[in-house]
């Protein structure tokens, strides 16, 4: 009964339903929200985000953080814009981006597990570092003329039914960081490690070698998502996405992961950047402008670090005063 | 298992982002692209006796919120908007980023606007959503940077390069007095701008009417305010019987004239050319400046509503030789690829620069 109780009051569920909520609300009440371009719109503006946290909650569970995504993001951009200049074919660049963005990774998963340099150091240099190289590719310019199926295919829907075609790829790669981090001994060993990773170590979990291919496949996501940025603004450019990670883990935050690790979950994640993504949709419609919108998300995320703080103050409050009293009914 | 597992996690979401790579293959490369599948709408024919709509929800989308420039550009919109009694609007992001502006453009459509008036950040990220736009009806006017032209309507150009160049040479020749050595202070040897203008000016000045007058030199500020300083320095060094200096640039003029302001030379050397009028208000009250020019930025946010407005009532489409009113600015006629010429730059002296903010 209590298991049952702990699941509904966790931070992630209400998450979820705070989500519901709000989608219900902006339905009925926002003009033109509930329309299905509008959802159209919406994934678009959440897909970069929505992969990208994919991986993050896992780096973030091991209670690491990978803070150069978004310049891994520019760079693949940059690169698929100089690819396409000197004549490679977008089938060849798109493979290519995605195994650049995790050798982006390697670099980032090499400094902080071999070299054992704090993650937190090393990504916000390579973020740094990559959107440096993001501007060497391509300074200042653009590129722009990429072939129009492909960039009709990332922002158009399937057929005519309102279901953006980048769904399908969310839907896809949700499931499988979902099973690969709820349903595997791999998903239990990241918890492991973000609650302990001597414990961890000591238990058999090939700590170091685990996070490396972490960093590996964040690196990937990222690659994957430059070209999808790229392709659904038909611009690459050495500055896309800047400023883009502090979304994802505002987002991955907002989700009820814990920052330190070990807590937080995938489903609670995705709401979180479901919430978000809806709550600036509808405000902007409501023409609230652009600086009260940062006000209203920041807001939230501070809120979604201190509530569960404070909640589970006022529980384990609760908890002593009942075993006082216990103790107290006892004598 | 365990220890096998991480590569388990790796190849299977390797190879599912390998799957999404690899689904098309056939080797589209630049040279073989179409690119046809972008834009132009058949539209229908253009009557310019139609009544101009009122109502017209007309929203401003600039590169970015609370810029004191685009403030003033979309404050001529808003009383553009005013006067065809429509419904004004302006939102925007709050950094001039490429791609912030599909959102803003995407929430437009949503609210059903009938104008979107745009400065676009990117030529080609806003080119998807405003195509969408126009595809649901609403008319696309771009304006201070253009989009690129087959997702727009028509093209707000605040000054051609041969008007601006004429401007220059008028002002030189009045401010020199009508004879005597003049010389420019641009910006860099290589701003594309700067030059074209030059060019202009020079073809100007080897018109009859300009033959008292010698371009003696060229000097180059490189845009950089101490540069530019020594260099008017300079050419008067070199140049004792100089007459004036045209700067065709904000930072040159505004050197040039801290310089003169503030030597001997003041009241007997001029300084004209491109200038803020916020930067340049001191040198016309205490007389070192006595004209310079810009255009008008509350006048393109004041044109692009009017084409809007025209655009939506059906009185053009954007085609060629149309023509349209536009309240106090008077009649405009649209040329080559939807592009409408603001005019002239707009002259500031002692006495208009006071009601100009910018």
């Amino acid at each position: 009964m209590s298991e049952v109780k702990k699941r509904l009051t966790s931070w992630d569920s209400i998450i979820i339903l705070l989500t519901i909520v709000v989608l219900i609300i902006a339905s009925a009440t926002v003009d033109n929200f509930g329309t299905s371009r509008n959802f159209t719109f919406m994934v678009l503006d959440l897909l970069p985000i929505i992969l990208i946290a994919l991986p993050m909650t896992m780096i973030i569970v091991t209670g690491e953080i990978d803070l150069s995504v978004a310049s891994t993001l520019g760079f693949t951009s940059a690169l698929m814009g100089w690819f396409w200049n000197n004549g490679l074919s977008i089938e060849m660049i798109i493979p290519l981006c995605i195994v650049i963005g995790a050798i982006c990774g390697v670099l980032n998963g090499f400094l902080i597990t071999v070299l054992g340099l704090p993650s937190l150091a090393v990504t916000i240099g390579t973020l740094a570092l990559f959107r440096g190289l993001a501007f060497v590719v391509l300074g200042d310019g653009a590129v722009a003329d990429f072939p129009f199926s492909y960039t009709d295919w990332v922002t158009g829907t399937l057929g005519s039914s309102p279901v953006p075609n980048v769904l399908i790829l969310i839907v896809i790669l949700a499931l499988i960081f979902g099973i690969v981090q709820h349903a595997t001994p791999v998903g239990r060993a990241l918890y492991a490690i973000g609650a302990n990773d001597k414990a961890a170590h000591f238990s058999g979990i090939r700590v170091a070698r685990t996070k490396f291919w972490l960093y590996v496949v964040s690196g990937a996501v990222a690659g994957l998502v430059g070209v999808l940025w790229t392709l659904r603004y038909s611009s690459a450019r050495a500055d896309n996405g800047s400023g883009l990670e502090l979304a994802v883990v505002a987002a991955v935050l907002l989700g009820g992961v814990s920052i330190f690790g070990g807590k937080g979950s995938l489903p609670g994640v995705l709401a979180g950047v479901v919430l978000l993504a809806a709550l600036q949709n509808a405000l902007r419609l409501e023409d609230v402008s652009g600086q009260a919108l940062n006000i209203v998300t920041g807001a939230l995320l501070v809120l979604s670090v201190l509530l569960p703080n404070i909640a589970t103050a006022v529980r384990g409050n609760w908890h002593r005063r009942r075993l006082r009293q216990a103790a107290a009914n006892a004598q | 298992m365990l220890r096998r597992s991480p590569r388990t996690l790796l190849s299977v979401t390797s190879a599912a982002l390998l799957v999404v790579g690899l689904s098309a293959c056939g080797g589209t490369t630049k040279d073989s692209t179409d690119n046809s599948g972008s834009g132009s709408q058949a539209s229908a024919a253009a009557d310019p006796n139609a009544a101009t709509k009122e109502g017209l929800k007309i929203a401003f989308l600039p590169k970015q919120l609370n810029n004191p420039y685009s403030d003033v550009e979309v404050g001529g919109g808003k009383v553009a908007v005013g006067e065809v009694k429509g419904e004004y609007k302006l939102v925007g992001p709050n950094d001039a980023s490429a791609s912030s502006q599909v959102s803003y453009i995407n929430t437009l459509i949503q609210q059903q606007q009938d104008v979107i008036v745009v400065a676009a950040n990117d030529p080609n990220a806003v080119c998807p959503s405003l195509n969408q736009a126009r595809a649901a009806k609403i008319k696309v006017v771009t304006f201070d940077s253009d989009a690129s032209k087959d997702c727009r309507d028509a093209f707000i150009n605040q000054a051609t390069t041969q008007g601006i160049g004429e401007s220059l040479a008028k002002m030189a020749l009045e401010q020199a007095g009508g004879s005597g050595e003049i010389a420019v202070l641009s910006a860099t040897p290589n701003a594309t701008n700067q030059n074209a203008w030059i060019e202009v000016m020079k073809t100007e000045l080897a018109k009859p009417e300009y033959s008292k007058l010698k371009l003696v030199k060229v000097a180059y500020g490189n845009d950089d305010d101490q540069k530019s300083f020594q260099e008017a320095q300079g050419l008067l060094q070199s140049y004792p019987n100089l007459k004036a200096i045209v700067a065709p640039t904000t930072v040159g003029i505004a050197a040039a004239a801290r310089y003169i302001g503030s030597s001997s030379y003041k009241g007997k050397v001029a300084v004209t050319g491109l200038g803020l009028p916020n930067q340049m208000r001191e040198y016309v009250k205490n007389g070192t400046v006595k004209k310079f020019a810009l255009w008008n930025p509350a006048d393109i946010g004041y044109l692009a509503a009017y084409a809007g407005a025209a655009l939506a009532s059906g009185q053009i489409t954007g085609a060629e030789g149309e023509k349209f009113k536009a309240g106090k600015l008077g009649e405009y006629t649209i040329g080559k690829d939807g592009e409408i010429v603001l005019g002239p730059p707009t002259e500031f002296t002692a006495e208009n620069i006071d009601q100009f903010n910018f």
